[in-house]
């Protein structure tokens, strides 16, 4: 088995590299094909606040060009931007000149992590377990009168939940904030007082990401269930004289999951493009609102920076579910 | 030691239906049959007479839309039909095990196969050392005749034999005192069916468990019951000792399969019985079997027949008896009957 195993493990890993070396070419070029000059713009910015008078624009601009190897050909950019990522090396912002664009995502990626992690773990746990309940015979009317309200949650797209949301818990109600990761004014302490603001600042983001995909792996689950219900090992874990809860997890769940995963695998990526839309919302310090903000400003590096960083975390991700997924189903183990 | 002679099983007016849009679908109506400790029963039947239905009652797990309308089940003096879900759940393995129909799709496919076994013990004796649990499952092992490493394997890491052995071994593990064994030869080739049939009496043998086997292979059944009741269209239409049933059958749809089954001996046209069941939600007035039957008369389609006992302990649901001693040589078939339909 071992062996089997290892040459799934590197035809995985493989597939990984092939994954980040495409989607490092395609981020090289695509940025390249926007119209509008990054230079330009960030010049105009510059002189729009006040920052260079009677300068000499084609001067300064040639000179940014040059510094950042604009004006070489498109082959020795490619290649200069190979070796600046082997050395973790993304290049400098425009827009916030001369800070470094690793550092900006850097910044923004705990921020990002914490609350897509927690949101999606949460959907999908919370959605699976109402799903599989929702098909279960056991279960009462209650419980499967909320079929409606998963379909239309699973129909409204996130980030109309999120302007709800917020209009709701943070305008009317004014139980949450309506934008930002923390307090302005507040000094980052390892402290309760920074906690419990943080975790206040991220409920109605966390809240818009969950609600939004709560929906769909319920429903997804409950045809899953329903469909592992009819199999015969249930009947036969009946006939074993089994406690239906155990024949609910270990034999209905538990089999249901399987395709549940594989769900999962294939729509992280809308996940993590949904939640860069709901930070945007909420103005959360993450890296969908860096990246919202770098597109308009034509702010290069940090694009190409962030969609990096995105793809390749969601090609690491997919790596890491299907290495997971031998564990879950031991017939992929061959 | 329980009596001998008081049966363990005694199924009265069983009734399943199937809820349809056309009406209840009658899979199971009226049956009646009771088992002595240890005895055979085969039970036999085309697709569709409600062979598994009613397997599948016998253990109260008939599912919607099919539904118990009627009629109990004793175990031992105590209606399954009526007893309460805990009451069923340790009843169910420890008192009546099933052998299931498709072993093949029966088992976990994401649990080892001690595991399942295990999970089957616990429930039933849940003080149980691991140790002890261990040392049960082989021994259940060895029984069905799989080697010990089995036990560490996957359900895809089986053969359908071994699958349906494995089944056999979880089904006697608590060592029942009925086991249902629903077609568990269905979908092996005719070298694992006859192994797994051996297994499946030896273990009976061990056990000293009742068994009901539900079938369509009159040989297979023949071979192995001392019992047969053969159904058609969910009826009971006749029952009695294996030897009489095949030598003297007194139902003609009983004569007509006993017919159709091929000899070594004579090479001749292998017979079927023509026409098909009728659809359960129209059952024909009268007799079920009267659109088929080359003795059909007219009271057969007026009146529906009771089993009634036609030979000493063989009983029949046919209008031809009392009246006749014997079943009465059919007529040769005709073109007309081997173009019937329902």
């Amino acid at each position: 088995m071992s062996k089997e195993l290892l040459r799934y493990l590197l035809t995985r890993f493989g597939q990984l590299l092939l994954i980040i070396f495409v989607a490092v070419s395609i981020n090289f070029i695509i940025p390249r094909l926007l119209p509008g000059d990054p230079v330009q713009t960030a010049l105009a910015r510059l002189q729009a606040t006040g920052g260079a008078q009677n300068v000499d624009i084609q001067a300064v601009s040639a000179a940014y060009r040059a510094k950042y190897g604009l004006d070489a050909p498109i082959l020795e950019q490619y290649f200069n931007y190979w070796l600046d990522l082997f050395q973790l090396d993304l290049g400098v912002s425009f827009a916030n000149f001369p800070e470094k664009v690793s550092t900006m995502i850097g910044n923004a990626l705990p921020w990002s992590v914490t609350l897509l992690a927690v949101a999606t773990l949460i959907a999908f746990s919370v959605g699976s377990l109402l799903g599989a309940r929702l098909a279960w015979p056991g279960s009462g009317r209650t419980i499967k009168s909320i079929v409606p309200l998963m379909m239309i949650l699973t129909s409204i797209p996130f980030y109309l939940l999120a302007i709800i949301l917020i209009y709701f818990f943070a305008v009317v109600l004014k139980w949450f904030p309506p934008a930002g990761g923390v307090d302005t004014t507040r000094i980052m302490r390892l402290d309760w007082a920074t906690t419990e603001d943080i975790l206040r600042h991220a409920f109605l983001p966390c809240l818009a990401i969950i609600l939004g995909n709560v929906g769909f792996w319920a429903l997804g689950m409950r045809s899953q269930m329903v469909s592992v219900l009819g199999e015969d090992y249930i009947t036969f874990a009946e006939a074993k004289g089994l406690h239906p809860n155990r024949i609910f997890v270990w034999y209905g769940m538990r089999n249901a999951l399987l395709a549940q995963v594989t769900a999962l695998a294939l729509s992280l990526g809308s996940v993590v493009s949904g939640a860069v839309l709901v930070e945007v919302i909420f103005n959360y310090p993450g890296l969908g609102s860096l990246l919202y903000v770098a597109i308009r400003g034509q702010d290069y590096f940090v694009i190409q920076g962030v969609v990096l960083m995105l793809i390749v975390s969601l090609a690491v991700l997919l790596f890491l579910v299907d290495l997971i997924y031998p564990l879950l189903d031991p017939r992929i183990r061959r | 030691m329980t009596d001998k002679t008081k049966p363990i099983l005694v199924v009265e007016e069983l009734n399943v239906h199937y809820d349809t849009g056309k009406g209840p679908a009658k899979a199971v109506s009226d049956v009646s049959f009771s088992l002595l400790p240890g005895e055979r029963l085969g039970l036999i039947g085309e697709s569709g007479s409600g062979k598994t239905t009613m397997a599948t009652a016998l253990m109260r797990l008939t599912r919607a839309p099919g539904r118990i309308a009627g009629g109990s089940v004793k175990l031992d003096g105590r209606d399954i039909l009526k007893m309460s879900t805990r009451e069923l759940r340790e009843t169910r393995l420890r008192d009546i095990a099933l052998i299931p129909q498709g072993a093949m799709s029966s088992l976990n496919p994401v649990m080892r196969l001690e595991e399942q076994m295990i999970d089957a013990i616990v429930a039933h004796k849940p003080g149980m050392r691991r140790a002890e649990l261990d040392a049960r499952v082989q021994e259940l092992l060895k029984n069905v005749g799989l080697a010990p490493e089995v036990a560490r394997r996957y359900p895809h890491e089986l053969s359908g034999g071994m699958k349906q052995r494995a089944a056999m071994a979880i089904a006697t593990s608590l060592s029942p005192k009925v086991i249902v064994a629903d077609e568990p030869t269905s979908a092996l080739d005719v070298v694992v069916q006859r192994q797994v049939m051996q297994t499946l009496g030896r273990l009976q043998d061990g056990l000293g468990a009742a068994v009901v086997l539900i079938g369509h292979d009159m040989g297979l059944i023949a071979q192995f019951a001392d019992t047969v009741g053969v159904m058609y269209a969910g009826k009971l239409v006749e029952i009695g000792p294996v030897r009489q049933m095949i030598e003297s059958p007194k139902h003609p749809y009983t004569r007509l399969l006993v017919d159709s089954l091929p000899g070594i001996e004579v090479k001749r046209e292998l017979t079927g019985i023509p026409g098909l069941p009728p659809p359960l939600v129209d059952l024909p007035p009268g007799c079920s079997f009267n659109p088929r039957c080359p003795l059909a008369f007219d009271r057969c389609v007026r009146e529906t027949p009771l089993l009634q006992e036609v030979a000493p302990g063989q009983s029949a649901a046919c209008h031809l008896y009392p009246e006749h001693a014997a079943l009465p040589p059919l007529p040769p078939m005709t073109r007309a009957h081997q173009e019937l339909r329902p």
